[in-house]
Order: structure tokens, then C-alpha cells, then sequence
């Protein structure tokens, strides 16, 4: 089955609740899928994110990987050390670093942890994944403390591909990129290989990083999101209902089967999406929303 | 008049109080409030009495219902009334995909739009739907008759049987096997009377009948080439 929750703000009065609307619409979903669990928020300041980068590392050891990490960072890279700094949450921890230094400084940290895994990179995006329930998950990384403009979340019942940290939802590919699945993708070892072929890396076998990176294969390339949506409907052969996100941006896109469940709702707060209506019940003003299924091959955009 | 609070009492509640209800009872209105979407509301029902749900619900609402007449003022999830054998279920708001799925008997009126699967192997239910509904509805319909005052989605009665298709508004495509009929004196009388009885105010000379060509009802030699 798996469960999917999503949560684009239009009023910003919201934003400093964006966490906890979002960990409780996921936790409603938790018997969608039992086996892990992930969220990706956006937060930011509008304007002066885009002088920094947020990497968001995982580590099956943070005791060891974090801590000294930032010093250790600071001591191998020329400049700039007083703009790096690390916050550890659990086995997450949000790297910030100078936009122009992110290339440096992943290549300082492959060097110093190689078993540290980047999850996320971009000015807005922060992603949390684990093995476990929603709740679990949620209160491991504070989610429900967090403020933001945007947020995807997954509960995961795994098909495709073995029950692990890697193999949770959401997948990010691509700078301030993320999307969750609900469904299976038929095609993915051959598609996979077209992409390994042009030069694309994968972190695990699932079928869902594959769509991930195909949509952000497809953005290098010169591609909108929008496009890249609409030539996955041709090339992604399966079951899907797709939530994406980028900095400033939320999309929904459904297979032409449309088997795999979707509501979503709409108000002058907020454009929200869940597998299920359950998961939209607590939001303010959920009574006057406008409630509507997504049409089958059909790609949903909004953008702040 | 009973009112049973989902939220407060759960659902395994609700369903065996609605359950013990028998042929005799006198409590025969009974009003859900909190349902918030939640899974399986008065499924399984077998007693002539009236459920009024107070709000949306998700799977399966109604589900092989019996004797009982069911409104919900809101929305459903997917395969309300899936499987109902007899009796009346009357959605206020949308249905999900699959409504009405597989459906023996009863009336399943729908007063906005049903999505993709609408009908999909009914087998005798009768579903009247005010709005639009989705791809691949009435897939192997068996018999009944679904009526629809909107617009239809793609491949419409794919690979039908003997339920019979009426649509006001357009079809974007017909599924295997479905074709245009002639809409007789009797099909008229029929449609009126589903018409009535569903609160729709419709004049059944607007609609177009669809049905079984009957060319895939049996194995054919000479279709051995596409499989």
C-alpha cells in the first residue's frame, strides 16, 4: 500500500506549524505501511537561504560519525570555516555550508566518513528517514518542532526493495529535489541502466529512486518539472501516485490506471494531499476545503 | 432517532450495534456523527433501517448492505456500497474509484461524480450517478443498470455482459465489446422509474443506451491470432 502525505502553505501564518500538521497527517497513514517512514520538509527565510546549503547526512553510528565532524570539516576545507556548522538530530544531522563550498565539502566528508550517507542537498530541503513507524520516526527528529513552506512524507510498505534506512521514502536526487511513490515500477532495472549509462549514480535497487533520478535526469537536461512529469507518464510503466517536491514547488502526478489511491484539498491556507481523506481531517478549515481525487495522467503543480 | 459517535465508540461498535438490529427493531434511525474518513461505517447491514452519516467516510462505506437506506452527507472513499444485496445507499458528496463494485442489488445514487471503476462487475444493482464518472466504469458489468447524468470516462463497459449503460453527457471512449443501443419505449420506462427514485431531474430522452456487442462471450477461432 503504502501512505502519502503532502502540505504546500500558501499563508505563511501557518508555516511554524508545517511539522506538525504534516507528522500528524502521516501518522494517520500509518497502517498504510508499517515498515519505515520519511519526511522531507522546506524550510527557509525567502531570501537569504540561497547564500547557504543544507546537506542532510545519515549515519548508522552518529555517535562516532558527528561528533568532532564540523571541526573536522572546518580543518580540511581553505575558507570560510565560520559558515559551516552541524546540528545532529538522532542518526540525522543538517550540514550547513557556504552555497559555492557544497562540492568541497562533500568531497572532505566522502574523505573523513566514508560510511555518512547525504540524503538531502539544497537551500530549502531536509529529509528524515528511518525504519520504524510514523510516530516513532517523527518523534525521533523533532519533525513536529519544525517550521517550513512545504513537506512530503511516506509511511513505506516495502515491495521493490529490501526494509532500510536507503530504501525509505522520500528519495532526493537532485539539489532541493524529493518525491515519494505509493505503487511499483515495472521497468526499473531497465531504465535504471539507461540512466547508470548517462553517467546517473544510485544508492539502492528500488524502484523509486530510479523515478526520482529519472525526473531529475530529465531537469539537467533541460526539462520544467512539469515536462519531466509528463514524459515519466510515457517512460515509467507501473503503479503510481507521485508526490514531488522542489524549493519553491509541489507536484502530484497519478498513473492512467490510477489505482493508487489520492485526495487532496485545497483552501486559501494551504494545497494538501493524502492517500486518504483520514489524513486531512485535522487541518483548520478542512470542512469548506475543496476536496477532489487527482485525474489519472494528469500533472498537478503549484509553486509559491 | 440514535446518534452514535464514531470517534467516541469505534468502529467495531458501531458495526455490531448496527448489526443487533433486527427485522423488528424500533430503534430505525440512526445518525453517525465524527465518521472523519474513517474505514468501513455500516458495513454488512441486514435490517430495514435508516443510517444517516454525518460527514465523509473512507473505504468500503456500506459495504453488502441489506435491507437498510444509508446517506451520507459528505464524501466517500473507494467501493462504497460494494457488494450491496439489496436496500438504498445515497451519497451527498463524490465517490472514489470502484462505487458500487460488484453490486447484486439496491440503489446506489451518487449526487456528485463517481471516479475511475464505477460499477465495475455489478451484477444487479442499480446506480444512479448525478455527476460524472471515471475510466473503466462498468468493466464486465454483469447486469443492472447504471445511469449517469454527466460525462463518462475512457474505455466505458469494457468487456461488458448484460448490464445495461445509460449516459446524458458525453463518453470519451467505449471499452471491448460496448456499443451505442436504441433506446426502446421500454428502456424509457425503466430509465424514468431509476430516474425518479434516485431524485434526479433528468428527461430520459436525453441519454444514449450503451451494451454488450456479445462478440466476447465466447472463445472465437478466429481471434486466436491476438492472444
Amino acid at each position: 500500500m503504502c501512505g502519502i502525505v503532502g502540505l504546500f502553505l500558501k499563508d505563511q501564518s501557518l508555516q511554524p506549524q508545517l511539522g506538525s500538521l504534516l507528522s500528524d497527517m502521516l501518522v494517520t497513514m500509518s497502517d498504510r505501511g508499517p515498515d519505515s517512514a520519511g519526511i522531507a520538509i522546506y524550510s527557509g527565510d525567502g531570501e537569504f537561504r540561497s547564500s547557504a546549503t543544507k546537506l542532510t547526512l545519515q549515519s548508522n553510528a552518529p555517535d562516532k560519525d558527528f561528533v568532532d565532524l564540523a571541526a573536522d570539516i572546518k580543518a580540511e576545507v581553505e575558507t570560510n570555516q565560520s559558515k559551516i556548522s552541524l546540528t545532529i538530530k538522532d542518526t540525522h544531522a543538517v550540514l550547513t555550508v557556504p552555497a559555492d563550498m557544497v562540492d568541497e565539502v562533500r568531497t572532505v566528508l566522502t574523505k573523513l566518513r566514508p560510511n555518512v550517507r547525504v540524503m538531502s542537498v539544497g537551500e530549502a530541503i531536509e529529509i528524515y528517514k528511518e525504519v520504524g513507524l510514523p510516530r516513532s520516526v517523527a518523534d525521533r527528529f523533532a519533525v513536529s518542532q519544525m517550521s517550513g513552506t512545504h513537506g512530503i512524507g511516506h509511511t513505506r510498505m516495502a515491495t521493490e526493495s529490501a526494509v532500510t534506512t536507503m530504501g525509505a521514502h522520500p528519495f532526493s536526487t537532485g539539489a532541493d529535489q524529493c518525491l515519494v511513490h505509493n505503487g511499483s515500477l515495472s521497468n526499473h532495472n531497465s531504465l535504471r541502466r539507461k540512466l547508470i549509462r548517462n553517467g546517473v549514480h544510485f544508492e539502492t535497487d528500488n524502484d523509486t529512486e530510479v523515478a526520482a533520478a529519472y525526473l531529475t535526469h530529465s531537469m539537467q537536461k533541460g526539462a520544467s518539472l512539469g515536462e519531466a512529469l509528463e514524459s515519466g507518464l510515457d517512460d515509467l510503466d507501473g503503479f503510481y501516485t507521485f508526490v514531488v517536491g522542489t524549493r519553491d514547488g509541489f507536484g502530484v502526478v497519478r498513473d492512467p490506471i490510477a489505482c493508487k489511491p489520492a485526495v487532496m484539498a485545497e483552501t486559501d491556507q494551504y494545497v494538501a494531499f493524502g492517500s486518504e481523506y483520514r489524513a486531512l481531517v485535522n487541518l483548520p478549515g478542512i470542512d469548506v476545503a475543496h476536496i477532489w481525487e487527482p485525474e489519472p495522467a494528469t500533472v498537478y503543480f503549484w509553486t509559491h | 432517532m440514535q446518534i452514535f459517535d464514531l470517534e467516541d465508540r469505534g468502529l467495531r461498535a458501531l458495526n455490531q450495534t448496527l448489526h443487533d438490529q433486527a427485522n423488528d427493531t424500533n430503534q430505525t434511525s440512526w445518525e453517525i456523527i465524527n465518521p472523519r474518513g474513517s474505514h468501513a461505517i455500516a458495513v454488512g447491514l441486514d435490517a430495514p433501517i435508516e443510517v444517516k452519516i454525518k460527514g465523509s467516510t473512507g473505504y468500503y462505506c456500506g459495504g453488502m448492505n441489506k435491507q437498510a437506506d444509508i446517506l451520507v452527507e459528505g464524501s466517500v472513499g473507494p467501493g462504497v456500497a460494494e457488494n450491496m444485496m439489496s436496500g438504498t445507499v445515497v451519497i451527498e458528496g463524490d465517490a472514489s474509484q470502484y462505487a458500487g463494485a460488484t453490486g447484486r442489488g439496491g440503489l446506489l445514487v451518487i449526487k456528485g461524480n463517481a471516479s475511475s471503476r464505477c460499477g465495475i462487475s455489478m451484477k444487479g444493482i442499480n446506480i444512479v450517478v448525478h455527476g460524472n464518472i471515471g475510466h473503466m466504469s462498468a468493466f464486465m458489468a454483469q447486469s443492472g443498470n447504471l445511469v449517469v447524468l454527466g460525462d463518462a470516462g475512457d474505455a466505458l463497459g469494457d468487456s461488458l455482459y448484460e448490464a445495461q449503460l445509460f449516459v446524458r453527457g458525453t463518453v470519451k471512449s467505449l471499452g471491448a465489446d460496448c456499443v451505442k443501443k436504441e433506446m426502446r419505449a421500454e428502456h424509457i420506462a425503466l430509465l424514468q422509474n431509476l430516474l425518479d427514485m434516485a431524485g434526479a431531474d433528468a428527461s430520459p430522452k436525453e441519454f444514449t443506451r450503451y451494451g454488450s456487442a456479445r462478440q466476447l462471450y465466447h472463445f472465437d477461432i478466429d481471434n486466436t491470432g491476438a492472444y
